[in-house]
């Protein structure tokens, strides 16, 4: 709570200030004690599945198994990013499942090689704009309608399973026979390349790092500790080499974490640092107050329907890269429910106004890392299915105390 | 679109800046306003009173330009004016103070005060340094010091920062009428002070503001001028300084109207 009376104007912020570490630390601290627990719970989590599943079984930590684990948790990794947008507006969309579904049937569809298929880009055009489409349709109804997302998509979650049904017919599966497709999950990056890229990013990162530095010192504004900033882009590079230099000792980096890291960063940028990702996150917080702020909610929320949807077709043709093949349950299961889970572990709130794309991908990872233990210590689906369900509401768990705090702090 | 907090263009040396003339306006059968005149000034406070029901909240919202008004004249800057919208009533440089404040939780004061008008850099980019930078500068224009951040979410802000943080989003637009609707209605002793004070440097700093209270110790703290709404019209105007409470406690309750009022005992609050 403030003081009574307003205290003499601050010295503090007239001049650049940079936070010492200590100081940065301690916020840090208050911030966890205040229930603001950031990635903290996540990559706990992350540690303990890679501990736990090495004790078991000795094949976890290895780099084929690490790159098997890049391989599946891209098309779910992909599918959380796009649900997040339906989260962040408090919203739910339980088509993601079958939409992927579609994706995943019409590129295999589109590229049979029958005589007269068309051309792999125009191919991935259609579909990608299908995806749109779809997601727009949803959009139109939620907010020019009014009908509620959870019924809007429900009622897609049934009527896409429909259309994978009657695209795939009688054929009961279709064969994806086209090698660019394919090789987005089954290709990888040269050694050297992989080496390249990763450098690469880490200087650009770096170099963001660095210019947001000085810009806030030049306005005069309080900028973090320069020693942080050093060891954000040093963690940054590190995890970025472990990976490639695991990826290297085996079969490389595969072209779908490319994909998805392309995708990660591309979403990272719309939400921070534009408007229409600001936008998001204000429909999602209040949007009666984005309303009289000018904003078209409608807008923002087709938008976003439509950005889920495209995002589950995208994790839909990497599904079925992955598989080399599509089939009448394309779509089910997982598809719908991994992702949702994926984006909720990690830290994305189901009200709204408050989610990430790095939540996104580390949940999918969690989820996917269970997963693939699982699957080594060869337990049957029924075991996996009760497994992976006490992980999420133990992060569900663990995202209400949280907010309890938050609210105990006023930070809800 | 300048947003300096201090200097204002400088105040006409007279006259009222935004002045109703018989402003009428009925919801159906219900007569909500009735040749209603009303005016505020630069660098003085107005405060608008009145029973619930009295009109208050349909006279802002002629003028903010939510409801467009039957009759009547709106005369801005010495000249008439038409608010068919908010945003006309914005262009203008009016700028409303809900009593919800209207402020998204999940963001932070700068994201907030910025909401809808972000500025931006190259390539499209949110210019977060300029928008900080600003914001800053209008809260340390208004006095506002208590809040620790301004990269600090509204949730975790008190109800008088909050509300520090709505008058301060509204006056950094360049605006020249700034409404305050029930500003502590909600807040304790020590908040409401704080934001008494805000009201007062808004004030000096040659805005003309419109406070909407029920608590007439407040309105005792900061207004100049006192206009009693009863039943949809005019009962009186005093100057703060030729009156007292008890006088103005009268107009509210009882107070002397042109007409008798047909239908007017439900009147649209």
């Amino acid at each position: 709570m403030s003081a009574a009376t307003a205290p003499p104007p601050a010295a503090e912020g007239s001049t650049a200030t940079t936070t010492t570490v200590s100081a940065y630390a301690k916020g840090w601290w208050t911030d966890v004690k205040a229930g603001d627990l950031g990635s903290l719970p996540i990559v706990v989590g992350l540690i303990v599945i890679a501990i736990v599943f090495q004790v078991q079984n000795d094949r976890f930590l290895t780099a084929g198994n690490f790159v098997n684990l890049i391989v599946q948790t891209a098309p779910y990794a992909v599918i959380a990013m796009g649900v997040t947008f339906a989260l962040l507006l408090g919203e739910i969309d339980l088509s993601i499942g079958f939409v992927s579904g579609v994706g995943g049937v019409l590129t295999a569809i589109l590229l049979t090689p029958d005589g007269n298929e068309l051309a792999t880009p125009i191919v991935l055009l259609i579909v990608c704009v299908s995806g749109l489409a779809i997601g727009t349709f949803h959009g139109l109804i939620i907010t020019k309608i009014g009908v509620p997302s959870f019924v809007v998509t429900l009622a897609g979650l049934l009527a896409w399973n429909g259309v994978v049904l009657l695209l795939i017919g009688s054929k009961g599966t279709v064969i994806l026979q086209n090698d660019f497709v394919i090789g987005v999950a089954n290709d990888f990056l040269p050694d050297g390349t992989a080496w390249i890229l990763m450098i690469v990013v880490a200087a650009l990162y770096g170099l963001m790092q660095l210019a947001s530095l000085r810009s806030r010192k030049a306005a005069g504004l309080a900028t973090d500790p320069p020693l942080i900033v050093a060891l954000r882009i040093v963690a940054l590079a590190l995890a970025l080499a472990v990976v490639v230099a695991l990826c290297n000792q085996e079969r490389g980096v595969p072209y779908v974490a490319l994909v998805v890291g392309v995708l990660f960063v591309f979403w990272t940028f719309i939400l921070n640092r534009t408007r229409f990702g600001r936008h998001i996150y204000a429909v999602g917080g209040n949007a009666e107050a984005a309303r009289r702020a000018g904003i078209n909610v409608d807008n923002v929320r087709i938008a976003c329907f439509a950005i889920v949807s495209f995002m589950a077709v995208l994790g839909g043709i990497i599904l079925a890269s992955r598989l080399r093949s599509v089939d009448t349950n394309t779509g089910g299961g997982q598809a719908l429910l991994y992702p949702i889970a994926a984006a909720v572990i990690g830290g994305t709130s189901l009200f709204g106004g408050r989610g990430t794309m790095k939540a996104a991908l580390l949940g999918a990872l969690v989820m996917l890392g269970i997963d693939n233990g699982l699957g080594l210590l060869g337990l049957s689906s029924g075991t996996k299915f009760v497994l992976t369900g006490g992980v999420l509401l133990l992060a569900v768990t663990v995202d209400s105390i949280s907010r309890r705090g938050r609210e105990a702090s006023g930070r809800a | 679109m300048t947003t300096e907090t201090g200097g204002r263009q400088p105040a006409p040396p007279a006259g009222p800046i935004l002045e109703l003339r018989k402003v009428s306006k009925s919801f159906g059968a219900v007569q909500a306003l009735f040749e209603v005149d009303f005016k505020v000034t630069n660098g003085e406070v107005t405060a608008l009173v009145g029973d619930n029901g009295a009109g208050k909240s349909t006279l802002i919202k002629c003028i903010a330009g939510i409801h467009p008004i039957d009759s009547g004249e709106i005369v801005f800057d010495g000249s008439p004016v038409t608010i068919h919208g908010p945003k006309d009533a914005a262009d203008l440089g009016i700028e409303v103070v809900y009593q919800d404040l209207a402020l998204a939780d999940n963001l932070d004061v700068v994201q907030n005060m910025y909401l809808g008008r972000e500025e931006l850099g190259s390539l499209r980019r949110l210019d977060e340094t300029a928008m900080e930078k600003r914001a800053s500068e209008t809260l340390k224009g208004l006095s506002v010091t208590t809040i620790r951040s301004v990269r600090q979410t509204v949730a975790g802000l008190s109800g008088g920062q909050r509300q520090s943080v709505a008058v301060a989003k509204a006056v950094m637009w360049n605006s020249r009428v700034v409404i305050l609707d029930e500003p502590t209605a909600a807040l304790g002793v020590a908040q409401t002070k704080q934001v008494l004070d805000l009201v007062n440097r808004l004030g000096e700093q040659g805005l003309a503001v419109v406070l909407i209270s029920h608590n007439l110790h407040d309105i005792f703290q900061v207004a100049d001028n006192i206009t009693v709404l009863r039943l949809g019209q005019n009962v009186k105007e005093f100057k703060r300084r030729d009156t007292n409470q008890q006088e103005v406690v009268e107009a509210i309750t009882a107070g002397q109207l042109s007409t008798v009022p047909g239908q007017a005992d439900e009147v649209v609050a």
